[in-house]
């Protein structure tokens, strides 16, 4: 989309703005009598990060990850198994447990990353879906954490001085977290490392030739976005203080692949803009709408037909 | 164990893995010719299931019901292929994807509006209910022999269309390379309809005849196209032969993981733990197995592209 020049550099300031707008809205919310609303709002951001963190991957990587939902669920079973077996102590807290839980997603990513990137293109897919379809039926199976009924939490981790417990406080926490995790992203992309990830994308052989270690890039992009999940996982399982198998179902990883190519594949903003635009369609269609998913899916054919570079694709050309 | 259970386990996997054969065949062909990632080829299993169930009861014959639930679902697929599908060939994958779920979302919530959220019931035609004696101690459901019987004769049929005849043929060039067939003056545009319509046809046989022994209810097709994908996967992409023996394997692999995984871990584990870990190390068996055949063979058993 063009513009004239003197509103373009005030559009340049539309992050902050979105910013202001995110941390007025408990305010306005309570205001109108939507407080339910908060934890909607921390829900969408979650799944923002869940999606940008695949979008590193998808978008600006190449790597298209059908397994994406192992780290999340890894990442909130760390939470929850730490708060049932060591509860009452440090382990609680949340400065311990999510640190954890972006390990362990890094570590579950490093291992899957090392087997799957050795394959390519629906090879890759099938490899990645199938590792985290086994981490699903191994916690399906694991009866004393649940089985296929989940685990439900007592209460959300802890921080000192800060009540987490509190709907609107978990939300400014995730907020920040989700903050920092989209500066960290466009710096990523703008360094070297996004250049060469980018480059990988267009042409494999071509950075091979050029001197690259491809396999140890997509490594350390396939790990990072591991961590990242893993805390994404942390969060939901705190927002909701209920985590299960089903967080790394096969569908629950397609979902997050579809906000992230309804969004804008390889746009900072495309995460976000897919979860929420997804959410929202999913939550305020059926109050119109008997058989809303039908018009969902009129909708996210739309996408595909008339914006095929994704609704953060619609605003730059 | 005893040999008449290691035979009766024979069965039933040969009979879930033909079943699953009907449905990889057209999704490897979709898949290998159109280049096309096509999520709703469970959705068409799904709505031949819903269709041969509500025919069956309308005609009061399970042989016309099936019938007509084949030839509706075919119209329905390339009906699907002429309007969306068409146009996705020359999109990315990723485009295919988002598009194809668009699809899932519209069919099973289509199948909610016109059949309810409720399971469909869906019985075993009364001349099969019972059972056949195959050997001393060993009877089998009649149901479930006919359905070995469809498969084997679909898959011969197949065989012979796609080996011996003109048609199949042109299917095998474009499997192979599509650029040249249609350079040799395949007309590839017709062939791709008459392939989804018979890809379709495929699903809703399998529907039909899987319906009356799983549940006939939104949502089937998502569980088992994965089993499908991963049978395509292993078999080599665009390859029938392959997702034949893929299928088998696959078919053979999980029922008797299901069946003798339990009983060998109640061996040395406590029976509710075993009853318990035994279901989840039968699914995992499937994609260990893909994992160990990409390992071994990095295209598929049968590659097809040169």
């Amino acid at each position: 989309m063009t513009m004239p020049a003197q509103y373009s550099r005030w559009f340049a300031y539309w992050p902050l703005a979105l910013l202001a707008a995110a941390l007025l809205l408990p305010q306005l919310l309570g205001w109108f009598g939507f407080d339910f609303y908060v934890s909607f709002a921390t829900r969408i951001m979650i799944m923002a990060l869940l999606a940008s963190s695949l979008n590193l991957l998808v978008g600006t990587g190449g790597m298209v990850s059908l397994g994406h939902a192992a780290f999340f669920g890894a990442g909130a079973y760390t939470v929850a198994i730490l708060a049932r077996e060591w509860g009452g102590t440090p382990a609680e807290s949340a400065l311990l447990s999510w640190p954890l839980a972006m390990l362990v997603g890094a570590l579950l990513a490093a291992f899957i990353g090392a087997i799957c990137l050795r394959t390519k293109g629906v090879y890759f897919i099938m490899s990645t879906l199938a590792f985290a379809q086994m981490l699903f039926y191994v916690f399906l199976s694991l009866k004393s954490y649940g089985g296929d009924d989940g685990m439900s939490l007592t209460k959300r981790s802890t921080l000192p001085g800060i009540d987490l417990g509190a709907d609107v406080v978990f939300y400014y926490v995730v907020l920040a977290l989700f903050a920092v995790a989209l500066l960290l992203l466009g710096r990523l992309d703008r360094a070297r490392f996004g250049k060469v990830l980018r480059g990988i994308k267009d042409n494999e052989l071509r950075m091979e030739s050029l001197g690259f270690a491809v396999f140890r890039f997509k490594l350390v992009a396939f790990i990072l976005a591991g961590a990242m999940a893993g805390l994404a996982g942390a969060l939901m399982g705190n927002l909701n203080n209920f985590v299960s198998p089903n967080m790394m179902h096969w569908e629950q990883s397609g979902v997050v692949l579809v906000m992230v190519i309804l969004g804008g594949l390889g746009r900072l903003w495309g995460g976000l803009a897919g979860a929420a635009a997804l959410l929202l369609l999913e939550e305020i269609l059926p109050n119109f709408l008997p058989h809303w998913q039908i018009l969902l899916g009129v909708i996210l054919l739309a996408v595909v037909f008339f914006a095929p570079r994704g609704l953060a694709g619609i605003f730059r050309a | 164990m005893s040999g008449l259970l290691f035979a009766e386990q024979c069965l039933n996997g040969l009979q879930f893995g033909l079943m699953l054969f009907l449905l990889a065949a057209g999704l490897t062909l979709v898949f290998g010719i159109m280049d096309l990632i096509n999520l709703a080829h469970g959705s068409l299993y799904m709505l031949g299931a819903y269709l041969a169930a509500t025919l069956t009861q309308a005609t009061d014959s399970f042989l016309s019901g099936v019938a007509l639930a084949l030839c509706a679902t075919a119209l329905i697929g390339m009906l699907l292929e002429l309007t969306v599908l068409r146009h996705l060939y020359r999109r990315d994958h990723l485009s295919q994807v988002l598009a194809t779920f668009a699809l899932i979302l519209i069919a099973n919530e289509a199948t909610r509006a016109i059949w309810g959220v409720q399971p469909l019931s869906f019985n075993v035609p009364a001349a099969l209910s019972g059972s056949v004696q195959l050997l001393p101690g060993l009877s089998y459901s009649a149901f479930r022999l006919a359905i070995i019987a469809v498969g084997l004769l679909v898959a011969a049929l197949l065989y012979l269309l796609i080996g011996r005849t003109r048609i199949g043929m042109l299917v095998r060039a474009g499997a192979s390379n599509r650029a040249m067939a249609t350079a040799m003056g395949t007309n590839i545009q017709r062939l791709f309809t008459a392939l989804f319509g018979v890809g379709a046809a495929l699903c809703a046989l399998a529907g039909a005849m899987l319906g009356p022994l799983l549940a006939v209810q939104v949502g089937m097709g998502e569980n088992i196209l994965i089993l499908a994908f991963v049978v395509v996967v292993i078999g080599g992409i665009g390859s029938v032969r392959g997702a034949f023996v893929g299928a088998l394997l696959v078919g053979v692999v999980d029922t008797f993981g299901r069946a003798f995984v339990p009983l060998t871990l109640r061996q040395f584990l406590p029976p509710a733990l075993a009853d318990a870990a035994g279901p989840s190390l039968a699914a995992i068996s499937i994609y260990i197995l893909m994992i160990l055949v990409l390992l071994w063979k990095p295209q598929g058993l049968f590659p097809s592209r040169a």
